[in-house]
């Protein structure tokens, strides 16, 4: 056992939250508000997360209120915590480990600095309660080109619009599926940049049945409706084309992105043959949905649903007592559900009870997160665009025809074994980007058996790359190790 | 009892099933082999593929490992004439292991170890500060002692595994993932079967070769075996320029093999991927099947291997895995008939290094059920049979 006296402790606190975006600035604030002492943790050097993304303090502008939904209430929040002594917020902290317990939540370590410094310092918590609000990445599915410069995610292409008032182009496509598609071309808009057009996977028929079934129901959710609405609007304003049932198949050109081909699709998103036509473009933003980031609740213990998400209850408990999760890790439903599960997650966390309005209100955006689904959840016909020279994994430049061929030769059908033979996902990113799309192609080449431990890919025990060295410092170096065996077992150490 | 041309059942699709399906294949047989879940899938994908030699003292391990050394030379030029030229490459590289103590006390043992397999043929060269310069360029300057052993080597233990299997299937044998071993078919007293989840599978024997899990199989069949997993973990780092050349182990590593103690222990293993990545393991802790990772194990992995390789404390650490060895308390695999069960055959045990020495085990399988002769796997195969002295007090309390 390490000797306390030189064991530096975590530190303890009421509520930890990782993550400060829509969910996790609720969570703390709502914590706050019930009593408990918080401790709020963001990777980025400011609050906010992807959805409140803004101009660093030394570049403010006027304008963000203009580039961002719900800016007031934000900006409200955000000063809210940070005048508030019973709240810390760390900035700069990079989690990348939760270490479970035995029953109740983890011990939380980070690394607190710029990512680019080499004197990060190493801090460790141990929270009465934990609310993970880690997010979600963005899904871009490949297509032949797609790794040419000039192909941005949709979250890259507003990041830079956002935090960095860039345009990538001149004459832009966006594409992919889903609601998200008009805030990255309203924001490339406004940025100047000349967006020639959104181009939606899902078929009219669909996002009709998707979005109008019961429309009623959507009723108090109508700022939500209210907010995607306004960009439509800005949209119409331009005259930017909105195109349902059809997608990006491939891009062209020599060092960057010149044309693309769109083709329509099916309700599969399979592309129908003899649709394809060229476009001219300089840029082209692809976005087809969010991933869930789990790795911390999967650390952790905590239980996922199907579809990856992180399982909870309706008081935003996870299956692990002590952890809370709430916004895109328990399921992709946008920024206002992220606050009010957040708020919800906050309240429990810290002993306190949600009112029946928050209820509601969290209630109402739930049922706006499935009809997000219904009408815009990536489909299965997808893999048929992707040709074997498709790079799937680019951190590991492995094409899809390499992955199917291992498939064949190894009759394998596991997701270590053909990840192993390929080296797909086994990059820098750990997967996080191809992770998803790996298992769809090579469940498109395995046929109906399909793989074996389909959904390995997101069991990431490192949540974030760390250093050697701030690995080392992290934990105190253990006094038994050269010690002969005990006599009786070491807790913690065998499992009966 | 010959058993050439007849039907084998083999359970497990790690690298030791694997390496026995092949063998027998070729010796003849008509094999199954049978995973609960897919081929490659538990230890063999969960460690960093050693052949090793340096960390053995003479004795029946050690012939066996030299034996398993000679038939991995043998491999690729076998395999490339079973498989097509775009299979996955085995990585197998000759690089060679250096051995490292950082302390006068571990000097001295590591001289006296060196010393021992020498005379049992082992390559193990003691090298002065210059030559280990020359080897490692990148290592600390705090050596007391380093030993090299050319004979070392690194295989991509996935990729090995899939081979062999395809090597296999080429000879008609079927590998079935998915399919789970629920019980044992008898005939009288003798084992002629399994009950599996997706129906029987007969066979003139059963080779339960699951790895940590073969107690677990073994007493579904009908027999206990004191198989038990002993925890691992390796740390990866991004790619990098190579500047780890050798397998580089600090010299506590064969302590840390052979000791018996549950608590944690690590002790450093460093090295250079071909993807330029590079591994440091390895952690052993007998804790069960726990699977969660621990920053304390990392921590003390991270520690240790900053000792060898001061440089790497800016290195990024993008993933870290485990797995579990397979254990078996007088630490020696358990290879061969059991006596308790006829048609029962055992193939485990092999701890942390199972992949080095799947090659051997499986030949000695091979000769052991079909009774061919003409290898020397009757030098060692008494040592590690399942009644050897060592092991039957175990059984008894297992059982």
């Amino acid at each position: 056992m390490a000797d306390p006296a030189t064991d530096p402790a975590p530190e303890r606190v009421d509520v930890l939250v990782v993550g400060a975006g829509p969910a996790g600035l609720g969570a703390a604030r709502a914590a706050r508000a019930a009593g408990a002492r918080v401790v709020l943790l963001d990777s980025s050097d400011q609050v906010g997360g992807q959805y409140w993304r803004h101009l660093p303090p030394e570049r403010t502008s006027a304008r963000e209120s203009t580039l961002h939904h719900g800016w007031e209430r934000f900006t409200a929040l955000r000063e809210a915590l940070s005048t508030d002594e019973g709240c810390r917020v760390v900035t700069g902290a990079q989690v990348w480990a939760a270490d479970r317990g035995d029953d109740g939540p983890p011990v939380v370590h980070a690394v607190v600095g710029p990512a680019d410094g080499t004197d990060r310092t190493t801090r460790a918590y141990a929270a009465t309660s934990v609310v993970l609000a880690t997010g979600a990445h963005e899904r871009t599915l490949p297509f032949p080109g797609w790794d040419l410069p000039g192909v941005f995610s949709g979250g890259a292409a507003q990041a830079l619009a956002k935090g960095e008032r860039v345009a990538v182009g001149r004459r832009v496509l966006v594409a992919g599926a889903g609601p998200f598609l008009l805030p990255v071309a309203a924001s490339l808009v406004r940025t100047g940049a000349g967006v020639a057009g959104i181009v939606e996977a899902s078929r009219w028929g669909r996002i009709t049945r998707g979005w109008g079934t019961r429309p009623w129901e959507l009723l108090p959710a109508r700022t939500k409706v209210g907010e995607l609405g306004g960009y439509l609007r800005d949209l119409a304003a331009h005259r930017i084309p909105y195109r349902a049932g059809a997608g990006v198949v491939a891009a062209h050109g020599r060092d960057r992105v010149e044309s693309v081909t769109v083709a329509d699709l099916d309700a599969d998103w399979r592309p129908v043959p003899g649709t394809e036509r060229r476009h001219d473009v300089d840029a082209v933003c692809v976005s087809h949905g969010f991933v869930p980031r789990v790795e911390l609740a999967l650390s952790s213990g905590c239980a996922t649903a199907d579809d990856g998400s992180v399982r909870v209850d309706d008081e935003q408990r996870t299956t692990v007592p002590g952890v809370f999760a709430a916004g895109e890790v328990t399921g992709i439903g946008g920024a206002d559900l992220s606050l009010a599960e957040g708020e919800v997650a906050g309240l429990v966390a810290a002993g306190a009870l949600p009112g029946p309005g928050l209820l509601r209100r969290r209630a109402t955006y739930r049922a706006f997160a499935a009809r997000l689904h219904a009408a815009h959840g990536i489909r299965p016909g997808w893999t048929q665009w992707v040709d074997d020279t498709t790079i799937v994994c680019r951190c590991e430049e492995v094409s899809a025809g390499e992955l199917r061929r291992s498939a064949e030769l190894t009759c394998s059908r596991g997701l270590r074994s053909l990840k192993l033979t390929t080296r797909a996902g086994l990059g820098i990113c750990q997967g996080r980007t191809c992770g998803r799309s790996v298992e769809d192609l090579l469940e498109r080449s395995l046929g109906p058996a399909g793989l074996l431990d389909r959904g390995r890919v997101s069991r990431r025990p490192l949540a974030a790359p760390v250093r050697m060295g701030e690995i080392a410092r992290a934990v105190p170096p253990l006094v038994h190790l050269a010690t002969p065996a005990p006599s009786g077992p070491v807790p913690g150490e065998e499992s009966p | 009892m010959p058993l050439k041309s007849s039907r084998v059942v083999v359970v497990g699709a790690g690298i030791v099933g694997a390496g026995i399906a092949r063998d027998l294949a070729r010796a003849g047989v008509d094999v199954v082999v049978l995973d609960r879940s897919a081929t490659a899938g538990g230890t063999s994908s969960s460690g960093e593929g050693n052949l090793l030699v340096s960390d053995k003292g003479p004795g029946a391990e050690l012939l066996l490992a030299q034996r398993s050394r000679a038939l991995w030379r043998d491999l690729p030029g076998e395999l490339a004439e079973d498989l097509p030229a775009d299979f996955p490459d085995l990585e197998l590289e000759d690089k060679g292991g250096v051995v490292v103590a950082t302390t006068p006390a571990g000097a001295a043992s590591l001289l006296a170890f060196a010393a021992q397999q020498r005379r049992v043929g082992v390559r193990a060269d003691v090298v002065g500060p210059d030559r280990t310069r020359e080897l490692e360029p990148h290592l600390t300057r705090e050596v007391h002692a380093a030993v090299h052993y050319p004979e070392d080597a690194q295989v991509q233990p996935v990729a090995a595994t899939e081979a062999l299997l395809a090597s296999a299937r080429r000879r008609g044998t079927v590998v079935r993932q998915g399919v789970e071993v629920l019980a044992g078919i008898r005939c009288g007293a003798r084992l002629t079967g399994v009950r599996t989840s997706h129906g029987d599978v007969t066979g003139d024997a059963v080779v339960v070769a699951a790895g940590p899990w073969s107690g677990a199989v073994a007493h579904r069949l009908g027999v206990d075996l004191p198989v038990r997993p002993r925890r691992g973990t390796v740390l990866v780092t991004t790619r990098m320029p190579h500047r780890v050349h050798h397998k580089v182990y600090d010299a506590d590593y064969v302590g840390a093999v052979e000791s018996g103690d549950s608590a944690l222990q690590t002790s450093s293993v460093v090295e250079s991927t071909a993807a330029g990545t590079v591994l440091i393991g390895s952690s052993r802790e007998r804790r069960g099947f726990d699977e969660r990772l621990e920053t304390r194990v990392l921590a003390q992995l991270a520690r240790k291997a900053l000792v060898l390789f001061p440089f790497l404390a800016d290195a990024a650490v993008m993933r870290a895995y485990g797995g579990f060895r397979p254990y078996v308390p007088d630490h020696l695999p358990v290879i061969g008939p059991d006596p308790r069960l006829p048609g029962l055959w055992h193939a485990t045990g092999h701890e942390g290094a199972g992949i080095g020495l799947s090659l051997g085990t499986a030949e000695l399988i091979t000769d052991q059920v079909t009774g061919r002769t003409g290898t020397p796997s009757a030098e060692y195969a008494a040592r590690f049979a399942v009644d050897r002295p060592t092991l039957v007090p175990h059984l008894q309390e297992a059982a």
